[in-house]
């Protein structure tokens, strides 16, 4: 027996208030197996105990809901008997270790949470964060980390459609590694986690058990994470995983598989413990019967071993020989580990001895939930009171010449060409990429066997949210359904990664919640309901958070896959803004950029307003209105000209002069201001009366700005540069 | 005809393409589990993309003693055609069944893109269909695809007409950035001297769809047909 003193709770992460709560419900004092079980599912990753109260506020039906929050993955109908399955999840804190297999083993992690379901995983997608790349250790993060998304899901064969990148000083040191994963399954074969069946099997399939990630849950709660525990960041094998994925869509066909869960946080526990609660049954299980790495290791080692590339398997006993033929032919061990039980006890044996034994909902639904009182930091408040107008114009007082900030703002690492990273993903195996990172605002896979395709984007930009949590927690929902609607798709739902500093400060607390609430209010809006998610919490050292960054990954189906759009502009043909036709400069990349500032009220988001733009998009794209549509998001409307421009290697020359009247004849606002409900369009030749008729007919603006052709880029009455000179301060910025 | 394409562990290009025979070229075709042992059913052979055995060792160096690779040898010795692609063609160099090796990228990262390759010789059953000098443009994804081969092998290829495909600009001229992994002589797919072994490391098999990018892979495929009728005929 363990004397419980508060060093041995710091390692379990527990309080002393939660331990007292864990010996009244359990009427004994827990021995260290059972201890240490408690730490891993009351951890955040696991229990979700800061944030279930918030998460409550999250709209998680609709009719096309399949599958809602609660199991590995969420799942939604989208039409001929399909289903898609996706999910995003953290692995922040293993890749600000080590980078490299922190993000792999992130990537692995998501992808199996995707065939657990029986979806075939059909695309991959990353939303990273890190500091200036200017910082050596930063550069080292960001090449580690892209080489781990690479190096492991370009071995599994899915395509990566890319996601989205930003960096901010708030990152140095946290840096946010975000894996989503998208599968497709049929509708009725979508296997759960749901153990049942008493006597059924637990098979235990895939790599063996070594000590690696032990503790995986105290990881914010040390003071040197990397000296301590830069040993037990898990090592990631894609091929080993790659052979998991083919064996267990295969036994899925088979009749004899009850339950799957894949052991990912807090290994053998977590999985064993979520089958038996989910299926309101028991599971029993002898440690002496899993296969290890290494000699030596306890019954606690196993259970919190967080070794990769594992899957749980319920089976029948009948069903068992069938079910193991089929890993035996990928060449994986299996062990029958234990048994489905009733008694709703989990109880971990170790040969025959018992070691551990506890309900299985003490662990999982009585897992205590904080609720706790958010303040807005007064800081924040002021910044947010920051008038940008105050600042001289473009050309005056020390602020650069138009077109030099245009070259400062396309050599942005927030702004430029993300090609240096995708390129190292595969992105066209499958055969389904129909658009493809870079194309386009948003992926375009199709669904062989129908007409239809899956449109996917990662999306938030942290500054709104730092500004205006409420604010930025909406317009990540909105910016993640423009893009999708630039594609030519509608949002169908989305799941998202809660990024945030530690909870308990109420300064942080307050951006949590007020940026769940802004999501609820955008999601119910766009009737995208969120079907899956995570939360990754205490992303800070000492007393600076990173940005609060609720990571939004939206996917959106259209009927018609052959009907879609790139962002790249064709030569000689009309180009128009659809949308807002003011823009601010509050909380803008241009203002970060060019003055060094993260301040002012970020653009207001009119949720009617976007939802109007991002149709007339789409039935102009469906109407082969348009040829190309791009969303104007950092850097504003000369940006998102100018990507167009240089994505599609020509000129053009646009007369900006109505808007810089409404700008009052300011250059930065007219140029760089950010605005929701934005998107700027190419008609295709002939189409542009249609496309001005459809616009009017659903009250969105529709001014035209010009047409494209040519060697330079001229946004009248501002500034004219040539086209090279745009295309290289774009592609040239961002190194690996 | 019958296709079939061998699935290794770690393979993960024998989906497309056994989409690409299915789809693209509406002919039968089967997947061939690595420990087989007679590939008498077929008449071509695809080795596809992907980290058979995960790439552990060197990419295709495991692979090469796969139960399977024994009939390969067999059926290229009696002159059946076979097609290398990327993993596949990495493959067929492990085993000498393709002269040269496939070093890491110059860039030393992987490289997923769109490249050009112009057909330098129509007179393999994987390039008969198409004309001398005709400009393909295909999907390339791979880490490891700079081929190598010391001096005297390099010239005996290019002076038996070995070398098939070569990376070139859109309009079929070698231009400095045409190369995507600094391959010796810019060559991306070349065949053995008997000419019914082809490798290349871009993907015709991701080629065969407008909608995904590009059909110019069909005309790889397609070509044995024609061509391969006269091979199969002859061995």
């Amino acid at each position: 027996m363990v004397e419980v003193t508060a060093e041995v709770l710091a390692e379990v992460a527990l309080s002393s208030e939660e331990y007292r709560l864990i010996v009244e419900k359990l009427g004994r004092t827990p021995n260290a197996v059972e201890l240490g079980m408690f730490g891993a599912m009351w951890s955040e990753h696991c229990g979700y105990k800061n944030s279930r109260p918030l998460l409550r506020l999250f709209p998680t039906s609709g009719p096309r809901v399949a599958q809602g929050p609660g199991e590995n993955a969420g799942a939604v109908d989208i039409g001929d008997g399909l289903v898609a399955v996706f999910k995003i999840e953290s692995h922040n804190h293993p890749s600000a270790v080590e980078p490299y297999e922190g993000a792999a083993t992130g990537v692995g992690g998501i992808v199996r949470d995707i065939f657990t379901m029986g979806a075939r995983p059909i695309a991959i997608l990353d939303s990273l964060r890190f500091g200036p790349l200017t910082e050596a250790r930063n550069r080292y993060l960001f090449g580690g980390v892209v080489g781990g998304i690479g190096g492991y899901g370009n071995c599994l064969g899915i395509p990566n459609l890319g996601g989205d990148i930003f960096f901010d000083p708030a990152y140095s040191g946290n840096p946010l590694v975000n894996a989503m994963c998208v599968g497709v399954a049929q509708r009725d074969e979508l296997m759960r986690a749901k153990a049942s069946g008493v006597g059924n099997l637990v098979l235990l399939v895939g790599a063996d058990t070594g000590r690696d990630g032990i503790h995986g849950a105290t990881f914010a709660s040390v003071d040197d994470p990397e000296k301590s525990h830069r040993g037990v960041v898990q090592v990631g094998n894609p091929f080993l995983e790659k052979l998991l994925l083919e064996a267990c869509l295969e036994v899925l066909q088979t009749e004899h598989v009850v339950a799957m869960q894949d052991l990912g946080a807090a290994g053998l526990t977590s999985s064993a413990v979520e089958c038996a609660s989910r299926g309101d049954v028991g599971i029993e299980i002898d440690v002496a019967l899993v296969s290890r790495r290494e000699s030596g290791m306890s019954a606690y080692d196993v259970m919190l071993s967080e070794s990769q590339e594992r899957m749980l398997v319920v089976v029948t006993q009948e069903g068992l020989d069938e079910v193991r033929t089929v890993f035996d032919r990928w060449s994986l061990h299996s062990d029958v580990i234990g048994r489905v039980t009733d008694d709703g006890l989990v109880r971990v044996l170790d040969n025959g001895d018992v070691a551990a034994e506890i309900p299985a909902t003490l662990l999982t639904d009585e897992c205590p939930t904080y609720t706790r009182e958010g303040i807005e930091s007064t800081r924040t408040i002021e910044l947010r009171q920051f008038d940008p107008l105050t600042l001289p114009d473009l050309g005056s007082g020390g602020t650069p010449a138009a077109s030099d900030a245009l070259l400062m703002l396309l050599s942005s690492p927030n702004i430029s060409s993300r090609l240096p990273v995708t390129r190292t993903y595969d992105s066209t195996i499958m055969t389904n990429t129909v658009v493809g990172p870079v194309q386009g605002d948003a992926g375009v896979v199709r669904i062989k066997g129908t007409k239809r395709g899956l449109a996917m984007k990662t999306d938030c930009n942290p500054r709104y949210c730092f500004l205006d949590p409420y604010l930025g927690g909406m317009h990540a929902v909105a910016e993640a359904a423009r893009n999708l609607a630039c594609v030519g798709a509608e949002i169908v739902a989305i799941t998202n990664c809660l990024n945030f500093g530690n909870p308990e400060r109420p300064e942080i607390y307050y951006q949590l919640k007020r940026a769940v609430e802004g999501m609820a209010a955008a999601c119910r809006s766009f009737e995208a309901p969120v079907v899956s998610g995570n939360v990754s919490l205490f992303n800070q050292s000492g007393s600076e958070a990173v940005l609060p960054t609720p990571v939004v990954g939206a996917v959106g189906v259209l009927d018609d896959v052959s009907l879609h759009t790139g962002s790249a502009f064709r030569d000689r043909r009309m180009v128009y803004l659809l949308g807002s036709l003011d823009a601010t400069l509050g909380g803008s990349e241009y203002l970060a950029r060019v003055h060094g500032r993260t301040a002012g009220a970020p653009p207001a988001l009119d949720l009617e307003l976007e939802w109007s733009v991002q149709e007339a998009t789409r039935r102009a794209i469906r109407q082969r209105l348009i040829c190309a549509a791009h969303d104007c998001s950092e850097g504003g409307l000369a940006v998102a000209l100018a990507e167009s421009c240089i994505s599609g290697g020509v000129g053009g020359r646009f007369d900006l002069s109505a808007l810089f009247e409404r700008a009052t004849g300011r250059q930065d606002q007219t140029l760089f201001g950010e605005a929701s409900a934005r998107i700027v369009v190419q008609a295709e030749a002939g189409r542009e009366r249609e496309l001005e008729g459809l616009c009017s007919e659903l009250g969105v603006s529709c001014l035209k700005l010009g047409s494209t052709s040519g060697e330079s880029f001229v946004l009248s009455p501002i500034l004219d540069v040539s086209l090279s000179a745009i295309e290289s301060a774009w592609t040239q910025a961002l190194e690996l | 005809m019958r296709f079939g394409v061998i699935t290794f562990p770690g393979s993960n290009g024998d989906h497309d393409a056994l989409k690409a025979i299915e789809l693209g070229l509406k002919q039968p075709v089967e997947a061939v589990w690595y420990r087989e042992t007679s590939l008498a059913n077929f008449d071509c052979i695809l080795i596809p993309g992907g980290f058979s055995y995960g790439d552990y060792l060197r990419a295709g160096a495991i692979a090469r003693f796969a139960p399977i690779m024994d009939a390969v040898a067999e059926f290229a010795k009696q002159g059946g055609p076979i097609l290398g692609m990327c993993n596949g063609f990495q493959v067929l160099t492990e085993a000498g069944l393709l002269p040269g090796a496939l070093l890491p990228n110059g860039s030393l990262q992987f490289r997923s893109q769109w490249v050009h390759v112009q057909v330098e010789r129509s007179d393999t059953p994987w390039t008969a269909g198409i004309d001398d000098g005709t400009v393909l443009k295909l999907p390339i994804a791979h880490g490891g695809g700079r081929y190598f081969a010391d001096p005297e092998t390099l010239a005996r290829l290019e002076a038996n007409g070995q070398v098939v495909f070569r990376y070139t600009d859109a309009s079929g001229n070698r231009a400095p950035g045409a190369n995507p992994n600094g391959s010796l002589n810019d060559i991306a797919g070349i065949c053995n001297e008997q000419r019914n072994i082809v490798g290349l490391m871009p993907h015709p098999e991701r080629a065969f769809d407008a909608i995904i990018g590009g059909d110019d892979g069909i005309k790889v495929l397609s070509s044995v047909l024609e061509a391969g009728i006269a091979a199969v005929a002859g061995r």
